[in-house]
């Protein structure tokens, strides 16, 4: 890959560079002889050193050279070899000075003048207790030879040992694809490969170093299984093989490159290497490797004309191969500071993005605001006003869109971390599970793909460690062996719907209300549905499993499921059927910025509905409402009945319609499916609204999700309909059992859905 | 499929650069600016090589391997240390710690490259 | 939008107006010295209470508030204040002097406690004093009964004006509790 690729990460090491400076400053002028904190000398040598790591990556040779010798001093502070004194921090400030210049001549792309750093240079060394060289000598960069592993000490010893191993090679099998005589222009390696059993514990893994001599040129590869165990003996994470590879590979391959493919071993392994070149060519590999590998960091020139060279090499699939190969033709061509390879994406910083999507927001209100000031113009009059505003209004809604996109993400990126957590749960609970999931595509915003993870997996251990039976209880009650649980997402209702769903047991309903009981978090007689039963899952501190288990059971449990899903605005809700599973559903929002509501207003107030809870709104003849058990007003509405609630008495708002003939019916539907008729004065119209936070300077309310500003500058509540319908229940307008509230105040929901029914 | 790396850094410069050229060779990437970022990140998704360097805040590069490698599922996985200490005695820690092998910085992307492949194919 | 109007503290001669409805309190900052601490005081009645300028971010005229359901009726409401929603407390209230019958004069006093922002209605600004701490007066030892003495900072004369001067912290402390901790329900609304 070219040099000039890096350029587009320049930027970044300035940026970064400057806030480390500032780091490594406020810990030097912190710095003082006496209490010296450690971490304070630690973060300053490793912004010094994280300085030198990205010069080096681009070349700026000086100002690494200089970095190194600030970074040595610090080393030094930091192993507490140098004291620290007054005169070492005035030092290592004006070090810290002459490295922010050396910084900013890189950035203009400019020389340092000669001798800048010189002072400096000297002062620092003598805190190291060295000589001080002549002026103007500032050290060389660190060698980057130094940097690379050295190699070619020990030939002689190898050869002798090679060519026993060359023998042991053939005794084991007679070369029969590379025979005869060496072509010219190549050289024929034999490396005789026998790992230490251990290998594979550091993460070492022998078939991509054969792979990789592979790419080197014509290859044949013989395993050993001379030291292979019997089975019974066998450990599967030791290592029993060896292998003798015969490489023919170009002229141009040298030593240097086959050992590179053994650096992280060779310690750890007996490797033999061993060369015949044609006779008239003898290329001494020594030679080869000081002359090609000394200028470390630039890109190897050996590796494309050695590739058309080597037609074998090229069927050995390589990552590598493509992007080096398509970048450079392109950078050389432009030739331009922007010369890296077309890119159809950008990186862009996440608070860019955010300060789009509250300046989109600012411009909603500002375009309902404009629209509000002409409703107040007489009609028929500004008729291109009016068309433009629409146009406008049309425009915000797609620059929001296209704004939220920005932000989204598919579920994938968390459903894709799922299987393998299955796995890890069937395996700490002996169980069989497949993982079957739908739905990855479902985009929503990122910081909601961000929170997802963590109520999943819990969600998930939770259905494998406590809905699934063990394999043998399966068999016996006729399932299959392996339980399934089903993750699946979908949008419904402008809300993202995420459902993990287990073929197991069900909730064990008589021991959840047993044990809710025993905990003090139920009156003992008090009669539940068994739903809400399913419900006292997500009490705090409630916890089903006989034994802890290494899974679920660890006091934490769906109550903190429940309570981080809330916290991002959304709802859990579970449905169980015994013997046949459960089915959690969790819903939540798709972005926390912008939603499309409708403005209603109740007495002098106004409210915002989400548009997604809105079925319709009607204005019910006296003939539709029904009072019910003298307590609770339903509605005939579509055919089914359907409670209603009063906005104002609920809220306390004065001068508001209480009669539903003469005011409106404002037909909404919560995520699980359930109706309420709310009964307000007036429908205003429909808008965006921009989310604007409550409790950022206030707290929460109930029945209100959020709020937000209208056109005119006022403040309107946004709604939260499953919150007025929970609100209703409590004050004492339902036909629900007050002792059940009393005793469960948390558990409606299903409550809720019975009243659905005709009465 | 495509292999993931992840790089633990506390240097952007170095994450981006890590990434950008690791993408561009056809790898995911994942990014952590610390041992318990990368500890954390690593206990929810697949990973199946560890670039991490060994200077940073919170927890060492080190610390990060050795706890890696105290993890039966993370006893194979390969460890690429990144340094800019030439000296042996790094690596010899590093390997001690259970690091596969290691990447000298500065390095060029040809390298990093190579030496991904050389570990995790 | 249009009732932000421009007051003018009516003691403080130090004061200065940045035209645009808002008191420049950045200027009025720069004027103390040594360790006295400027109070902004405003009266409520025939009281006059200080807050320690601060805490103080603003003074602005009033705008009609959204009231927000099933609070005590010293939570005034919440107003927009450039783009962000903060509650607006009303201080008569809040002693059991009922609600303001706001005008058009009255004053909302934008004070910023802790990570929050809030706004306190009173009749009228009066005076920016730079007091000392030696001339705070603890507070009287009141029945706790009568009056929660814990928002009360401390006492001073002006001339011949009593000045109460009040922790902003307290005041509305209770207000600002979330109610997160009771599992009240299955289904939690949207926050």
């Amino acid at each position: 890959m070219p040099v000039d690729d890096l350029s587009r990460f320049k930027q970044t090491y300035f940026d970064e560079s400057a806030e480390l400076l500032a780091v490594a400053e406020a810990g030097l002028l912190r710095l003082a002889p006496g209490g010296v904190d450690m971490d304070e000398v630690n973060a300053i040598f490793r912004a010094v050193h994280s300085i030198k790591g990205g010069g080096g990556a681009f070349g700026f040779g000086e100002l690494v050279a200089f970095a190194h010798e600030f970074e040595t001093v610090m080393d030094g502070v930091r192993n507490a070899d140098i004291p620290v004194t007054t005169g070492l921090v005035d030092t290592l400030i004006r070090a810290n000075d002459v490295l922010a210049q050396m910084l900013s001549y890189a950035a203009d792309g400019t020389e340092a003048p000669a001798g800048t750093t010189d002072d400096t240079v000297a002062a620092l060394r003598r805190f190291l207790g060295k000589a001080d060289p002549a002026p103007g000598a500032a050290a060389p960069p660190p060698e980057p030879a130094a940097l690379l592993p050295d190699d070619e000490d020990d030939e002689a010893g190898i050869f002798g040992d090679a060519l026993a191993a060359i023998q042991a090679a053939r005794d084991d099998r007679p070369a029969a694809a590379l025979p005869g005589a060496i072509p010219d222009g190549k050289v024929r390696w034999t490396i005789v490969f026998r790992p230490k059993a251990e290998l594979l514990l550091s993460g070492n893994e022998p078939t991509y170093m054969l792979r990789a001599l592979r790419r080197l040129g014509e290859a044949e590869i013989v395993c050993h299984l001379d030291r292979l165990p019997s089975l019974r003996d066998l450990d599967a994470e030791l290592l029993h093989l060896s292998w003798t590879v015969t490489l023919l590979a170009d002229a141009g391959v040298d030593r240097a490159r086959i050992d590179d493919v053994f650096e992280f071993v060779a310690d750890d392994c007996d490797i033999r290497i061993s060369a015949e070149a044609p006779p008239p060519a003898v290329i001494p590999p020594a030679e080869a490797v000081s002359a090609n590998a000394a200028p470390a960091n630039l890109p190897e020139p050996a590796a494309p004309t050695a590739a058309p060279a080597a037609p074998p090499a090229a069927t050995t699939s390589s990552p590598s191969g493509p992007p080096p190969g398509g970048a450079k033709p392109k950078a050389n061509g432009n030739g331009g500071d922007h010369a890296g390879p077309t890119t159809h994406t950008i990186r862009v910083d996440l608070d860019k993005i955010d300060r789009l999507v509250n300046m989109v927001g600012e411009m909603v209100i500002t375009q309902a605001m404009i629209a509000e000031h002409l409703r107040d113009l007489p009609p028929g009059q500004f008729q291109e006003l009016r068309e433009g505003l629409e146009g406008l209004a049309q425009h915000t809604r797609e620059l929001r869109e296209s704004v939220m996109s920005i932000r989204a993400q598919p579920v994938s990126s968390v459903f894709s971390r799922m299987p393998r957590l299955v796995r890890e749960c069937a395996a700490a609970t002996g169980k069989e599970v497949m993982l079957v999931t739908s739905g990855e595509t479902t985009e929503v915003d990122k910081t909601v793909v961000e929170n997802l993870v963590d109520p999943l997996t819990h969600m998930i251990r939770n259905s494998i460690d406590h809905g699934l039976e063990g394999p043998d209880e399966r068999e016996r009650i006729g399932k299959p062996r392996a339980g399934t649980v089903h993750l699946s997402a979908a949008h419904r209702s402008g809300r993202i719907v995420i459902e993990v769903t287990d073929d197991g047991r069900g909730i064990n309903r008589a021991k959840v209300l047993s044990k809710a009981i025993e905990k003090g978090l139920v009156q003992p007689g008090a009669s539940l549905s068994d739903e809400e039963i399913d419900h006292l899952i997500f009490l705090p501190g409630f916890s089903t499993a006989d034994q802890v288990s290494n899974l679920s059971g660890r006091g934490v449990g769906m109550d903190v499921v429940r309570r981080n899903i809330s916290s991002l605005g959304g709802r859990i809700g579970v449905y169980s059927a015994p013997g046949e599973g459960s089915r959690f559903v969790l819903s939540l929002p798709l972005t926390l910025a912008v939603l499309d509501g409708m403005v209603i207003s109740v007495g002098e107030e106004r409210f915002v509905l989400p548009l997604t809870n809105i079925v319709e709104s009607l204005r019910p003849k006296p003939a539709d409402l029904h009072g019910l058990v003298n307590k609770c007003d339903v509605m005939m509405a579509r055919g089914e009945y359907v409670r209603l609630v009063h906005l104002h008495r609920l809220f306390g708002i004065p001068r508001a319609i209480d009669d539903a003939t003469r005011g409106l019916v404002v037909l909404v539907e919560t995520e699980d499916g359930s109706r309420l008729g709310l009964v307000v004065d007036e429908v205003l119209g429909q808008q965006q609204v921009v989310i604007k936070s409550l409790e950022a300077n206030f707290r929460r309310l109930d029945g209100v999700a959020a709020a937000t500003i209208l056109g005119d500058g006022r403040v309107a509540l946004i709604l939260d309909v499953a919150g007025l319908r929970e609100m209703s229940r409590h004050s004492g307008t339902t036909t629900t059992a007050p002792t059940t509230t009393s005793a469960l105040p948390a558990l409606q929901d299903q409550a809720d859905q019975r009243q659905r029914q005709p009465v | 499929m495509k292999k993931t790396v992840m790089t633990v850094d506390d240097s952007r410069t170095m994450r981006d650069m890590v990434s950008f050229t690791l993408r561009g060779a056809g790898y995911d990437v994942v990014e952590a600016a610390d041992g318990q970022q990368a500890m954390s990140a690593i206990a929810t998704r697949k990973v199946d090589l560890v670039i991490t360097d060994l200077n940073m805040p919170v927890m060492d590069g080190l610390s990060l391997i050795r706890k890696l490698r105290a993890i039966p599922a993370h006893r194979t996985l390969p460890i690429l240390m990144l340094t800019t200490e030439a000296d042996d005695s790094k690596k010899a820690e590093g390997r001690a710690a259970g690091a596969t092998g290691w990447i000298v910085k500065p390095f060029n992307p040809d390298k990093l490259v190579s030496v991904v492949q050389k570990v995790c194919g | 939008m249009s009732s932000s109007t421009a007051i003018a503290p009516v003691g403080g001669s130090r004061s200065a107006s940045s035209g645009d409805g808002r008191t420049d309190l950045q200027a009025l900052n720069n004027a103390g010295n040594g360790t006295e601490e400027q109070y902004v005081t405003f009266t409520v009645g025939a009281e006059e209470y200080g807050v320690n300028i601060l805490a103080v971010r603003e003074i602005r005229g009033w705008t009609p508030e959204s009231r927000l359901p099933n609070l005590p009726d010293y939570v005034r409401g919440v107003i927009n204040l450039r783009g962000i929603i903060i509650p607006i407390f009303d201080l008569r209230a809040r002693f059991g002097g009922g609600m303001t019958q706001v005008t058009k004069r009255h004053v909302v006093v934008v004070m910023q406690v802790g990570e929050r922002t809030r706004g306190i209605l009173v009749d009228a600004i009066s005076d920016i004093l730079a007091i000392g701490p030696d001339a705070i007066k603890p507070p009287p030892d009141v029945d706790s009964g009568l009056i929660d003495a814990e928002y009360l900072s401390g006492l001073y004369t002006a001339d011949d004006r009593m000045v109460t001067l009040l922790n902003v912290d307290k005041l509305f402390a209770g207000e600002h509790v979330d109610h997160e901790a009771t599992p009240r329900a299955a289904l939690p609304e949207q926050t």
